[in-house]
């Protein structure tokens, strides 16, 4: 047996269609069978509402008098992207404010919009023939401008990997903060009731397909960025009306240490024409498997845990070396319900169509990581290699004489074998001979916690490093924990100013 | 139940909270405890019966004594019921029930202050 979509729209016209969740729709697979299912069911509702950074809006302001070709626009102090014409802009949600930083952003800015409050805009230009006007500031509500339509560029991730952390540091991510020495695990994603995980070959979503969109009706424009739906890792690129969206499917977000995200509600509704479609719908929690990977390795490549079930996820805890870890979820399961809730009802109403993909999206697709030209300098390539050392059984005397002629404020501390054991800094050679005199030794007076660095990493790693431990130099070890180098601040700042310039 | 003490500087050498143990028999739980140059602050929990008894003795020491009452504060307009904040909270403050709304079990908080940082919409807060 098999429908046809015309077939579903009548019904939902006249008000018989016969909708379900996609979370209730296993069961009733179950009970029927995938034959049975069909007959009965004419669509599936699925929901998700998470973190969707990659989005944003497209608005139109109108012109002023006398007019300006507004070269940078800023929306409560957010810059919005202005190089499209004269008046109009792109306000993407993860752009932070350049007043609030990222405790308030083009997120914000939207949310804001769609609650119905005013913006300041701000703009400036370098002035023309014809658009002679070269500032502007004024108050707009949402309904002031022309257009303001959402364009999304990747959403709806169809699997999105669980990160774990087994550093020794509490991370803070896109994934909210990780706790050290794998103290939690954080996921994303709705599981049996995301869109992507319901349509897993694209056969029903693709372009031109109705959606539900933060509230309002919208469209899917097509492939996502970034899509790679051959590794279960699609995306969808949706389109929408701010106007006909609400704050409660539209909510701005602010992770501690990483910036501003959008939380959008989404749903697709997808019509059940065949016994493929059944089947598709009709997955569990239990059947989404992701990777669990650590994001203590700050690398492109982040070594995988282990697999997981959202079964699993969605039970609070998981299983990582024989101990149970909590987990977290970063997207709302409660508000992902209430979408395909709101998405069946709307359809039970007869008030959204749905309707086939009039361009079907590329499902052999595999996105590839950048290409780069240009290696990132290795640590090894800018460290200082004339390291001066000193062993832990010498004075602090020795010290202060080596400090001194070695030009340097730090001194890797090495045992007998020449391994690193410790570091002292001019600072801890004045503060003991202030409070003992010269008579003490280097091992009684170093720091024994060092932070190093390894001559593979990229020196952005040590940067950052340096920045969260508050240091001023790293030693550079390798793999026996010989003292290879070291590397200053100074070095790497000079670098990086180097590195910037345009 | 909870009790925030602030003790000031001139009480803060004398063994207040093993004197209290030893003289009520109650045992009381110090679950995190601040002290610097002026005044500390020690967070106790103890039986819910025992209350008055130790609040009084407490205060005839010169301890101030505040029921901990309210110690999350949660914005349910900002909520979204994520969950990033249930496996951030030592104490296991936070939890969703059968159908995933967050359940939230103040009496267990310890002022840590680890999910005011953790929420991404700013719904939490802890009372000063
Ligand atoms: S982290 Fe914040 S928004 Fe998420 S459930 Fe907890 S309180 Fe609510
Ligand atoms: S302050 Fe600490 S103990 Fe209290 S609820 Fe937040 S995380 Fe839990």
């Amino acid at each position: 047996m098999t429908k046809s979509i015309e077939e579903i729209n009548l019904k939902i016209r006249d008000g018989s269609a016969v909708v379900v969740t996609a979370e209730e729709m296993p069961d009733i697979v179950s009970e029927l069978g995938e034959e049975g299912a069909l007959r009965e069911v004419d669509v599936v509702t699925t929901g998700t509402f998470g973190a969707m950074c990659s989005s944003g809006a497209f608005l139109n302001f109108g012109h002023a008098d006398p007019p300006i070709r507004m070269e940078r626009i800023w929306l409560n102090n957010v810059e919005a992207y202005a190089g499209i014409a004269a008046v109009d802009a792109y306000i993407g949600a993860t752009q932070e404010s350049t007043t609030e930083g990222s405790t308030y952003g083009g997120a914000h800015v939207l949310e804001d919009l769609v609650s119905g409050k005013q913006i300041e805009l701000r703009a400036i230009s370098k002035g023309t023939d014809c658009y002679p006007r070269r500032t502007i500031t004024t108050e707009l509500l949402l309904e002031d401008l022309n257009q303001a339509v959402m364009v999304n560029p990747r959403n709806a991730y169809q699997c999105y990997n669980a990160v774990i952390n087994r550093s020794d540091r509490t991370l803070n991510t896109y994934m909210g903060m990780l706790l050290s020495n794998q103290g939690n695990i954080s996921y994303s994603g709705a599981g049996l009731l995301s869109p992507l995980a319901n349509d897993p070959h694209f056969n029903l979503i693709g372009s031109g397909v109705p959606l539900f969109l933060g509230g309002g009706e919208g469209v899917i424009v097509g492939e996502g960025t970034q899509s790679s739906p051959s590794n279960g890792f699609g995306t969808v690129m949706v389109s929408g009306d701010l106007n006909s969206m609400s704050p409660d499917y539209l909510r701005a977000a602010s992770f501690t240490g990483y910036g501003v995200s959008l939380y959008v509600g989404l749903g697709i509704p997808l019509p059940m024409l065949n016994v493929e479609a059944v089947r598709n719908c009709a997955v569990r929690d239990e059947d989404l498997i992701t990777s669990i990977v650590d994001y203590g390795t700050p690398r492109r490549d982040r070594p995988v845990v282990r697999t997981v079930s959202y079964a699993e996820l969605k039970s609070g805890q998981v299983e990582i070396d024989g101990e149970m870890v909590r987990t977290s979820s970063m997207s709302s399961y409660s508000r992902a319900r209430k979408v395909a809730h709101e998405l069946k009802s709307l359809v039970e109403a007869g008030s959204f169509m749905v309707a086939l993909p009039t361009r079907r999206i590329d499902t052999g697709k595999r996105s590839h990581p950048m290409r780069e030209t240009r290696q990132t300098p290795r640590i090894r390539e800018i460290m200082n290699a004339g390291v001066t050392t000193i062993t832990e059984d010498e004075s602090v005397k020795t010290a202060a004489r080596k400090l001194l002629r070695g030009e340097t404020n730090h001194l890797p501390v090495i045992d007998a074998e020449g391994k690193l054991v410790g570091i002292i800094t001019t600072y801890d050679v004045s503060k003991s001979v202030l409070l003992k005199g010269e008579s003490m030794k280097v091992s009684e007076i170093m720091s024994k916690k060092v932070v190093v660095v390894s001559p593979d990493e990229p020196v952005d790693v040590a940067a950052q490093r340096l920045e969260q431990y508050n240091i001023s130099a790293l030693p550079v070890v390798d793999s026996d924990h010989h003292v290879i180098g070291i590397l200053n601040a100074v070095d790497l700042g000079k670098l990086f100013s180097k590195r910037w310039q345009p | 139940m909870k009790l925030f003490l602030t003790i000031q500087r001139d009480v803060l050498k004398r063994p207040l909270i093993s004197q209290v143990v030893l003289e009520t028999g109650v045992l009381i739980n110090v679950e995190r405890a601040h002290i610097d140059a002026n005044e500390g602050w020690v967070l106790i929990d103890l039986p819910e019966k025992e209350e008055t008894r130790i609040s009084s003795r407490l205060t005839e020491l010169g301890v101030e004594v505040k029921k901990l009452e309210n110690a999350v504060l949660y914005d349910e307009h900002e909520c979204v019921e994520c969950g990033a904040c249930l496996s951030i909270c030592p104490q296991e403050v936070f939890s969703f029930d059968a159908d995933y709304h967050l359940v939230i079990k103040e009496e267990r908080c310890v002022l840590c202050g680890q999910c005011v940082c953790a929420c991404p919409h700013q719904a939490l807060s802890i009372r000063q």
